[in-house]
């Protein structure tokens, strides 16, 4: 198929971007969006330009690396996938394919669709962790069964990739989705409870700092997240702070 | 110089205890006078920075993703080998030696080995305690699966993202270091040289990857922890950035480079689909405890296949061939992955691949649906359930276990795996060699350390499903701390190593050197144009089989394709800037010598072992031929071109283990 790809190119923080209009054919169903994108790159250099930066990794949907914000949808139309995973076989030839970087204040962007989500890692700093140390003297891992129901309820917060989709997809930016999946992980299992209170204090006081909106549940950002991040975890993380607070 | 292992006296079962007991220790107030250097941020980087830094040294750590919790050990899949035999089937600290060093391939150093799976147990019960969110069973006690090559259930996973959880326990552990200020961390920021200070490690040059911007950073120790090479292949099961330069950097400054030809080709991945494809998927090995993997039996069966005229769901039991079940009935679907990836290459070449290409074959799950279907019928009191039902109730324990893995699965190839058999192929996943380590996981730089993938030392010439999270966390957490305290002990009067000596000035100059001649050379081709070349020879000549004249053309075309790349290059943009093909153009020069290397290696070792095909040396029914003169370790050591490199041996000694035949049959 050929397409047109309207891009967003931007050369470094402190410059004005503007969107650039690009063609490419012979794109194949088969490839990867990214793989699309590694194609018109290497068109753009052969004509000696610089190629559009992007940030990606794994390739395989895990590393939460990739984010472009697709014909105004984070990771694209389709459901359950980030960028890497969207394949062409989503788009049909002629289309025209608008592609932006996260847009959220706490952002900014980088360089094209590179933006810093350094924001996501101070959060984590505040209290994204249980206080323990490495010794190889902690209790044997089976003396305190953890229902299974809540071990799995932990595991589906914890799968969360730390994108950012969440945060581009909604309209008061906010992180809500991200800290309510990390402080639901631990407040559903024994080992979270001693620091709870703490955790979601400091937690959500960073979140604030670094200028995430907050939530009005609409619900964009569960429909667009790729791991399938439960709005309910938005609902615990709330309800641990109010037990925090009383 | 003399490589010496430095492993210690005593029974297998003491080493390590006594190593302890014995070790130097650096008091907790000294402890705050020492700098340590981390390069990467996965299970190894990550539980190593955490667990430094808990001890009181300033850690700075170093990746070149956006964040340490991207680091490629997120990809991994299916889970993490433990010798805890909770399911009381026989599993033992021994059993875990046993199976790890015979399924190297008798490749592997005792004595690591052994430590290994001593500190197996610890890993979990750190983890759990970290919050990682392990499977369980229904009376709430962890749950376990069984991988290629073993035969109890010692392997612990959370759903088909096992890494994801544990690097993501590693990357909390880090940030409340990170909080304290005990670990600095330098993200976006990729290290290009190592610095030697009086013979001793000392610091790095790393260069900003969002600015441009060179930095000195100096440490009383370097540790590296970069991960694997597999994407000298250009394509693999690695993420896109995963490179070679850490290891290599310390190797062209006096590590000895180990065993760079023993590479992992995992066998159950997604098979290619065009010349496009910028990297492969892997379908976890635990889909193998399920799946059984065949082709058809007869040719006439593949043609009707490839032209569409008949489904493979429509094809008579009679008429396919199981033929890891039928090689190898000990095992079956779960031999080890060498085996199995030489199975599939051995029926494909046959003419017996399924897909366009020739190259896949089938992973179905149909049994498997009926066997959970009936016991979930059972279960539930169902009586005379139909074959409908069965088939649903199955299919919904299936997707239990896996369903991440066939939701990516469909993803890719658009096809639904619970209706029709999953298409597979091996692709290079994991690489065994790398930087050479005594028992202290010190390389042969005195204060530079590899750890995790880039180091050598516990996978022999095949590494088992599984074992790599064990290595990393067992490097990071639990052996690197003691080993590295045993020699920092010597630096606690040698107060903050300065960044203005000429060692560093140098160091740098060479760096810049090479960044300048990068951004001017304005040639003809891309960065990928090379590394698809390099990829392409390494995957013909050095792939699943391997013989002399192919590996001393490969050897040849590499040196070819180096010189090209060194005059034709084209790198767009400046060096003060987000640059990614900077960066790349790097990874790629570095790649290009390392394939060489890995070329002259596989030449050398006149023998198969694991994943390490030589076509001359097979057995009669096509297996690998081990050689008694092999029983050593390729070490080498950098002299200028890779064509110089001179081969050291360390020779392997098992005074615990039988070395036999290696059957799964």
């Amino acid at each position: 198929m050929n397409l047109t790809l309207k891009i967003w190119r931007q050369k470094d923080a402190n410059s004005k971007g503007q969107m650039t209009d690009y063609q490419i054919s012979d794109v194949s169903d088969h490839m990867s969006f990214l793989e699309m994108m590694d194609v018109l790159n290497e068109q753009i250099i052969n004509k000696g330009e610089e190629p559009v930066a992007f940030d990606h990794d794994c390739r395989e949907g895990i590393c939460g690396m990739c984010s472009m914000y697709i014909n105004g949808e984070a990771h694209g139309p389709d459901r359950g996938v980030t960028t890497c995973q969207l394949h062409m076989r989503m788009f049909k030839d002629g289309d025209t394919i608008t592609i932006e970087p996260w847009k959220a204040a706490a952002f900014p962007v980088i360089k094209d669709l590179v933006v810093d989500r350094s924001a996501f890692d101070r959060i984590q700093h505040a209290g994204g962790y249980i206080s323990v140390n490495t010794s190889g003297n902690t209790q044997d891992a089976n003396s305190i069964p953890i229902a299974k129901q809540a071990a799995d309820t932990a595991m589906d917060a914890a799968t969360c990739i730390g994108c950012g989709a969440c945060v581009a997809t909604c309209k008061n930016s906010s992180a809500m989705l991200f800290v309510g999946a990390k402080v639901s992980q631990y407040a559903l299992l024994p080992q979270g409870q001693v620091e709870a209170a703490d955790r979601v204090r400091n937690m959500v006081a960073q979140m604030d700092l670094e200028g995430f909106g907050n939530c009005t549940n609409t619900g964009a950002c569960e429909v667009e997240c790729p791991k399938g991040i439960s709005l309910d975890n938005i609902a615990r993380m709330n309800r641990e702070l109010m037990k925090a607070s009383i | 110089m003399a490589l010496d292992s430095k492993v210690p006296q005593g029974p297998l079962k003491d080493k390590w205890t006594d190593y302890k007991n014995h070790i130097n220790l650096v008091n907790p107030a000294n402890k705050r006078h020492i700098d340590v250097i981390v390069v990467g941020t996965g299970l190894a980087g990550g539980s190593a920075s955490a667990t430094l830094a808990e001890l009181g040294y300033n850690v700075k750590a170093f990746a070149y993703q956006d964040s340490p919790r991207r680091a490629h050990s997120i990809a991994a899949q299916g889970g993490i080998n433990a010798a805890k035999n909770y399911q009381g089937d026989g599993d033992s600290t021994y059993r875990l030696f046993y199976d790890t060093v015979k399924g190297g391939d008798y490749r592997s150093r005792e004595a690591n080995v052994y430590r290994l799976a001593e500190v197996s147990a610890n890993i979990i019960d750190q983890c759990v305690a970290q919050g990682v969110p392990f499977a369980r069973d229904y009376g709430g006690l962890l749950d376990n699966r069984s991988f290629g090559g073993v035969l109890v259930s010692r392997t612990f996973y959370a759903k088909g993202q096992t890494g994801q959880q544990l690097l993501l326990g590693a990357y909390s552990a880090m940030n409340r270091q990170i909080a304290r200020g005990k670990i600095e961390m330098f993200n976006r920021h990729e290290m290009l040289d190592v610095v030697i200070v009086d013979g001793k490690a000392r610091g790095i040059i790393a260069r900003n990857l969002v600015t441009g911007e060179i930095e000195r950073h100096s440490a009383h120790a370097v540790v590296i922890a970069s991960g694997g090479y597999g994407n000298v292949y250009f394509l693999s099961t690695n993420a896109m950035g995963s490179n070679v330069t850490a290891g290599w950097k310390v190797h062209k400054k006096g590590a000895y480079f180990a065993n760079p030809c023993y590479t992992q080709i995992h066998p159950t991945c997604i098979p290619r689909s065009g010349d496009y494809q910028s990297k492969l998927t892997l379908m976890s090995e635990s889909l193998r405890n399920d799946g059984r993997i065949w082709v058809p039996k007869h040719l006439k069966d593949v043609e009707a296949i490839k032209a569409g005229t008949l489904k493979p769901t429509q094809l008579k039991e009679e008429d396919r061939d199981y033929y890891l079940e039928r090689r190898y009935p000990a095992f079956g679907n779960l031999v080890p992955r060498d085996v199995a990836s030489r199975a599939a290459k051995e029926r494909c070449d046959a003419g017996y691949g399924v897909n366009a290409t020739g190259e896949a074959v089938y992973l179905d799950f149909a049994a498997s649906f009926v066997r959970y279907g009936k016991e979930q019928a059972k279960i539930q009191g169902i009586t005379n359930p139909s074959e409908a039902k069965i088939k649903e109730l199955g299919q919904e324990i299936v997707r239990a276990k896996y369903g991440n893995l066939f939701q990516m699965y469909e993803k890719i190839v658009d096809e639904n795996p619970y209706e029709t058999p999953m298409m597979i192929y091996p692709a290079v996943h994991y690489t065994m060699g790398g930087v050479w380590v005594d028992y202290n996981l010190m390389t042969t730089i005195p204060g530079c350390y590899a750890i995790g993938e880039a180091n050598f030392s516990d996978h022999g010439a095949n590494r088992l499903g599984a074992s790599a999270l064990m290595q990393g966390l067992a490097d990071g957490y639990f052996v690197l701390p003691y080993t590295i305290g045993d020699y920092l002990a010597d630096d606690i009067r040698t107060g903050k190593i300065p960044t203005d000596t000429p060692e560093f000035e140098a160091a740098e100059k060479e760096v810049k050197e090479r960044i300048d001649f990068f951004i001017n050379n304005k040639g003809t081709h891309s960065v990928d144009y090379y590394h698809k070349k390099l990829g392409k020879i390494m995957w013909e000549e050095c792939g699943m089989s391997r013989n002399a004249a192919g590996l001393k053309q490969a050897i040849e075309d590499i040196s070819a394709l180096r010189k090209d790349f060194w005059q034709n290059v084209i790198v767009p943009g400046t060096d003060t800037e987000y640059n990614e093909q900077l960066a790349k153009a790097g990874r790629v020069a570095d790649f290009l010598e390392l394939g060489e290397l890995f070329a002259k290696d596989a030449l050398v070792r006149e023998e198969s072992a694991g994943g390490h095909f030589r076509e001359e040396h097979q057995t009669e029914d096509g297996e690998a031929k081990r050689m008694k003169e092999f029983q050593f370790v390729s070490a080498w050591e950098y002299k200028g071109e890779p064509k110089d490199a001179v081969l050291h041996k360390e020779a392997l000694e098992y005074e615990n283990i039988e070395v036999k035949e290696r059957s799964y049959k």
